[in-house]
């Protein structure tokens, strides 16, 4: 029990430099939000159920131009897919704990709470539950806060994007790929690169012919597969 | 504090078709465990999926032509060296926001 405490503790501390990037969407999405005519209720409600940073600044998109709801829920979907991938890549490392403990865990996923899971994957194969459930619950209740915090600002201003708020996400992104490349051995690290390579090669291919968010996952895949098969 | 039934309805669809693929692969690896060759493809998954991701910003398809975003490509530069640097992910956050807010300023 003290050792869970303990592990809880140590996710919370691992989330702490990636709040700076929810604060930044969060407070974003709620200025958005707020400009978009969707209600702070609507705002607290999103964030709280769908919880999923870009899908969210894509529903209030869709919402404000009176798009039909199978179209915005199906392209939710489309654009949260991600997460069954990451899910795959990380679920092993709980297998050990309760069905209770891994849909729970499954529940509060995200980009961020994956890459810092991820990068701790590179060292170890198994994670602790508590550890990620610390993680996860203090990006949750950011996320909720600053997005409320965003709401309520949002009555004063208008454009988040001159402050360049909308930049933390992929700001975030690019230290966790950096971060999980460094920790690699260098014989690893030239396949790596290549693979990165592969994926901006798929994303350029693929960006012609479906909507970004389908280029993400296609070449993601395409990518990876051309990964195992180059491997030495 | 008000809620419109559309609203609702796109809140109650989007929560379930987000849920559902999130929790999924939890149930599905508690029960099964995968072969080698899933596990190998799957450890490539969080490099490719965060380049994806970057790269995702880097320009917008219209009808057939990428156009490409400047502001991201030049905001950027500093946000990889920041990451390079100092391995810090609150201190490339900041270098990133602080780089993209300059570079709409003066553009």
């Amino acid at each position: 029990m003290h050792e869970d405490r303990q592990q809880f503790i140590q996710g919370v501390r691992d989330c702490l430099p990636t709040l700076l990037g929810y604060i930044g969407i969060g407070a974003a999405f709620g200025i958005v939000g707020a400009s978009s005519n969707v209600s702070l209720l609507e705002i607290a409600l999103l964030s709280l159920l769908v919880y999923a940073g870009s899908a969210q600044f894509i529903i209030c998109a869709l919402f404000v131009v009176h798009t039909p709801i199978p179209v915005i829920v199906a392209t939710t979907f489309i654009v949260n897919l991600r997460h069954f991938l990451m899910g795959l890549a990380i679920a092993p490392a709980f297998s050990q704990y309760s069905m209770k403990q891994n849909v729970l865990l499954g529940t509060l996923l995200t980009d961020e709470t994956f890459g810092v899971a991820a990068s701790k994957l590179t060292k170890q194969t198994k994670l602790n539950a508590s550890w990620m459930h610390g993680l996860n619950i203090t990006a949750y209740l950011c996320w909720l806060l600053s997005s409320l915090a965003g709401a309520m600002l949002g009555q004063w201003i208008e454009e988040p994007t001159v402050f360049g708020l909308d930049f933390a996400l992929p700001a975030m992104f690019v230290a966790l790929l950096i971060i999980q490349l460094q920790q690699q051995a260098a014989g690893k690290l030239m396949h790596l690169l290549a693979v990165v390579g592969y994926t901006i090669i798929f994303m350029v291919v693929f960006s012609f012919v479906v909507p970004s968010h389908l280029a993400v996952l296609l070449s993601t895949m395409s990518a990876a597969t051309i990964g195992v098969l180059t491997k030495r | 504090m008000t809620i419109s039934t559309t609203m609702l309805l796109i809140i109650i669809g989007c929560c379930l078709v987000t849920l559902i693929p999130r929790i999924a692969p939890f149930i599905l690896l508690k029960k099964v465990s995968l072969p080698k060759w899933m596990t190998d493809w799957l450890s490539y998954i969080p490099i490719c999926i965060l380049t994806a991701l970057i790269v995702q910003g880097m320009w917008t398809a219209e009808q057939g032509k990428l156009i490409i975003s400047w502001h991201y490509m030049l905001a950027l530069i500093p946000t990889v060296i920041a990451a390079l640097w100092t391995r810090s992910l609150a201190v490339t956050v900041i270098v990133g926001v602080v780089a993209m807010a300059l570079v709409r300023m003066f553009s």
